[in-house]
């Protein structure tokens, strides 16, 4: 498997698009951090773009390595190796090629700006770890699509839809449930609710070092008193993971039975 | 003839002063004992040690002073230290410790009732129920004194100042923390409360009641329970102050309930969970605030007319303005406002289209409160958006049409 | 060398293999014939473990191989379409596949044999269809394995390539290896396969050598040899 990961980071490193998307997030966080004088400012619009676009790259990535690999992923099922070592030798290294370019992006520009030593430092890695999550979890998601998928333009769509409905559709149903059902106790509908998206999940995790972790107070003590305490960072921590050992549970479950 | 008696007189009373020491190898070893042979004009001068007495009653016009911080414990008794009813007094320089707690009357380090031109200053306070209680007062000077509480709940502690019925008082760069209310004021008129510093009580930093034509500026007020409380006051001036880290579920940096007619100036709000909370407010000019990574910078929860917002700051926070109705009397020109997405193409400094304070999520968060988890989410952000482009459920005519680019003095 | 009993396999409501029973011995070069969706490939892929059968059994050498995967370190396999990471180096591919398998390679020979040296840094993204199959070639034949699967080997190929690839295939042969080969030239079957076997509608319709099938379809030639074993296979289909 680190033969194969190695051999994929390696092709992703060369390619055009892990450098655009580097680059990308090396000027978004230069211009933020450099132009902007209030650096908690700074990391909560990182925190925008990086909770919508990680996912929304990571998805893309996910499919398009998959289809575009196809043939030369049966080159490497003819050889001895074992089905599942190829597939997670893969997906380990997309992920990690698209964390290095959010790491590196994210974090020359903070370096530079010399905040290594400010109390920003953990709400930044804390910003990170979240989007190191948020790559794995959904490149696992868009593997499972793929995987499940052998039309490539069909897939596409529907890892776009996936992405979609994480990003957008699912806080819209779930904003309407909690207007439409405003007179019945929330809280443990709310806490579960956040914590099936990985996106929302994130945020929430994000927001509550920053700026809001009095707000949701606001919104009754059930969810301060989870998501405030370490307790609760943990048990999100643990609700990311699942959301990548899931994805690879049935990534092997159908790999047993896939032909290619 | 009867200005030169009054020389006169003032000669021989000084001439007549004198000062009773106390110590504990001293012939008067009690303050009490002093203070019942002081006449008035007298100083009492009390030596550094550690005396326990409690119900010292003073009605003299004299100077009780400690030298080096003299320590007096009330062993937790259910009465004041000192009962003041008196004109001209001075207490300063001690520490005053152990006031118990009494459920049912108000005890204090120092009592003061029905006073006047009186100066209390230099003291501290530490596990005492209440600290400073004036009771019907008129012309006393509250200044530079130290309390420190340790309290847990509500009704188990006092308040660091607590006033009730007085005029013309002056509270100044005192300190108070760990207390119920920092500073308690009830029937206060034509007072001022200045450079203030009034942290972690479990209450209010400073709460304000049925009190008129008041000023304070220059306080800070950080960390409190709840906040600061002004209420059902008039002609108050506020500048000059900061409010910052009241967080908590229903915590803000001040919060005013029926105030008209104030002014509030130069304050800085930052990171509370409601910058300032407005309930029935009327006439009010905000102007030059600062109010900068509150949950809410400004909530209004109740009718409020005609009030005047300009030049204000509003950075970086999680909404700016939340708003309870569909109607508008208040008045918002020429703030700066971070959120601000407009352009200004003529580079006069002020933004050439109108911004837009109120967000279609705070009017959805006021209904529904868990709806907050999605704050920053791109949905919300859609809504947001489409809301500004076209008013549906938010004030239309809320709007800065000025808005400038650049911030405030910073 | 490998059997193969009573395979199964079906995608959605379509069957492509039937119940197919097929034993090849070892050694030798066998081709393996039908028209286009007879199940070729996917009796090829069901051997190399790339496709999952229903029912049935493969078994290589008198051990099932069926969900296993170590077998393939004695398997070579020369996939249809060349198509390989287009950021890596001819070079670092070829390293990559030795670095897979734990056994020796020949590659140096073989890369000179088909006059790729000058490519050896080249982006496999910037080579053409060509060169692409001769690199294919290079990583099926440099392991020394019993068993040889080639599927549509002369795509792309230019004539000297072409005869290259022939040599080889014949040197492999010598050594006594089990060469299978898919491919619809049949000069290329004519003068290579030592056997045919003839699929249709996923079953065995004819398995033997070369001139058997002629001498059975009464055709010297074995493209219309191969015609006529079609249209036969109609003619009972429709008067059925």
């Amino acid at each position: 498997m680190l033969k194969i990961l190695k051999y994929s980071i390696y092709d992703l490193l060369r390619s055009r698009w892990s450098y655009v998307y580097f680059i990308f997030y090396l000027m978004l966080s230069f211009s933020l951090f450099f132009l902007n004088s209030d650096i908690d400012k700074a990391i909560i619009t990182l925190m925008n773009v990086i909770v919508v676009l990680t996912p929304l790259i990571g998805t893309i990535f996910g499919v398009m390595y998959y289809y575009s690999s196809k043939e030369f992923t049966e080159l490497l099922l003819a050889q001895p190796i074992k089905r599942s070592k190829i597939f997670m030798g893969q997906y380990i290294g997309i992920s990690l090629s698209l964390t290095l370019s959010l790491v590196l992006g994210v974090g020359i520009p903070f370096v530079i700006y010399g905040l290594f030593k400010s109390a920003a430092v953990f709400d930044f890695t804390l910003l990170l770890v979240v989007g190191a999550f948020l790559n794995f979890i959904f490149v696992a998601l868009a593997y499972n699509i793929a995987l499940s998928i052998n039309n490539k333009i069909k897939g596409f769509g529907y890892a776009i839809l996936m992405w979609l409905t994480f990003a957008v559709i699912y806080d819209a149903v779930f904003m309407g449930l909690l207007i439409h059902y405003n007179d019945y106790p929330l809280d443990k509908f709310t806490l579960i609710a956040t914590m099936l998206n990985p996106i929302d999940l994130s945020r929430i995790l994000i927001l509550l070092k920053l700026d809001a972790s009095a707000l949701l107070g606001y919104t009754g003590a059930f969810l301060q008193s989870f998501y405030g305490t370490n307790m609760g960072l943990i048990v999100s921590l643990s609700a990311l993971s699942m959301w990548i050992v899931l994805p690879i549970l049935r990534m092997s479950s159908k790999l047993k039975k896939k032909d290619f | 003839m009867k200005y030169l008696f009054l020389v006169f007189l003032t000669i021989q009373f000084s001439a007549n002063a004198r000062t009773i020491v106390v110590c504990k190898s001293c012939s008067i070893k009690t303050i009490k004992k002093a203070v019942s042979l002081a006449s008035d004009g007298d100083k009492i001068l009390v030596k550094k040690g550690y005396y326990k007495e409690t119900n010292i009653q003073v009605s003299k016009m004299i100077q009780i002073i400690g030298e080096s911080s003299p320590t007096i414990d009330g062993m937790n008794k259910t009465e004041s230290i000192f009962a003041v009813k008196a004109t001209n007094f001075l207490i300063s320089g001690f520490l005053f410790k152990n006031v118990g707690v009494s459920y049912t009357k108000e005890i204090a380090a120092i009592f003061i009732s029905k006073s006047r031109n009186f100066t209390v200053k230099s003291n501290s306070f530490s596990n005492v129920f209440f600290a400073i209680i004036l009771q019907d007062c008129k012309f006393g000077v509250l200044l530079s004194n130290k309390i420190k509480g340790t309290a847990k709940s509500e009704s188990s502690s006092g308040n660091g100042f607590h006033l009730w019925k007085c005029a013309n008082i002056r509270i100044e760069k005192n300190t108070v923390s760990g207390m119920r209310d920092g500073i308690y004021l009830e029937f206060v008129n034509k007072s001022h409360i200045s450079n203030n510093t009034s942290l972690n009580n479990i209450r209010y930093g400073l709460h304000f009641m049925f009190s008129n034509n008041n000023e304070y500026h220059h306080n800070e007020f950080k960390q409190n329970g709840a906040g600061v409380a002004v209420m059902f006051s008039k002609f108050i001036k506020m500048h000059h102050n900061t409010f910052h880290f009241n967080w908590g579920a229903a915590s803000y940096g001040l919060l005013l309930k029926e105030i008209n007619d104030a002014e509030i100036t130069d304050n800085y709000f930052e990171q509370n969970t409601i910058g300032i909370n407005i309930d029935g407010c009327n006439r009010i000019t905000y102007s030059n605030n600062h109010f900068i990574r509150n949950g809410w910078a400004i909530k209004f929860t109740g009718g409020c007319y005609a009030n005047l917002f300009e030049y204000n700051n509003f950075q970086h926070n999680a909404f700016d303005l939340s708003y309870n109705s569909r109607l508008n009397d208040n008045k918002f020109e020429a703030n700066y406002w971070s959120e601000y997405s407009g352009y200004d193409i003529d580079k006069d400094g002020i933004g050439d289209v109108p911004h837009r304070p109120v967000k279609l999520f705070s009017y959805i968060v006021n209904q529904t409160p868990e709806t907050l988890v999605l704050l920053r989410s791109l949905f919300v952000d859609i809504i947001n958006f489409s809301e500004k482009v076209s008013p549906v459920f938010t004030p239309d005519n809320l709007i800065d049409a000025r808005p400038i680019m650049k911030p405030i003095n910073q | 060398m490998i059997e193969i009993k009573n395979l199964y396999k079906k995608f959605g409501k379509l069957t492509v293999l039937e119940e197919l029973n097929l034993t090849i011995s070892k050694g030798g070069i066998f081709a393996i014939l039908g028209p286009n969706g007879s199940g070729k490939t996917t009796l090829i892929k069901s051997i190399l473990g790339m496709i999952i059968p229903n029912k049935g059994e493969i078994a290589i050498d008198g051990e099932n191989i069926l969900r296993k995967w170590k077998y393939r370190n004695n398997l070579n396999y020369l996939p249809q379409v060349a198509n390989f990471p287009s950021n890596l180096s001819v070079k670092e591919l070829i390293e990559m596949v030795k670095n897979l398998r734990p056994k020796k390679a020949n590659s140096q020979e073989l890369i000179d044999l088909f006059g790729l040296p000058p490519f050896m840094n080249k982006k496999l993204g910037n080579l053409s269809g060509g060169t692409k199959q001769k690199v294919n070639l290079v990583l099926t034949f440099m392991f020394d394995s019993d068993l040889i699967i080639l599927d549509e080997p002369t795509t792309g190929l230019d004539p000297i390539a072409l005869i290259h690839l022939k040599e080889l295939i014949s040197k492999e042969k010598a050594k006594g290896k089990t060469i299978l080969v898919t491919t619809h030239i049949m000069s290329f079957v004519d003068e290579m396969a030592d056997e045919i076997v003839f699929l249709l509608d996923g079953k065995i319709y004819f398995k033997g050598s070369v001139d058997a099938l002629k001498k059975q379809t009464d055709q010297e030639n074995l493209e219309h040899a191969i015609a006529n074993l079609i249209e036969k296979q109609y003619q009972t289909a429709t008067s059925k």
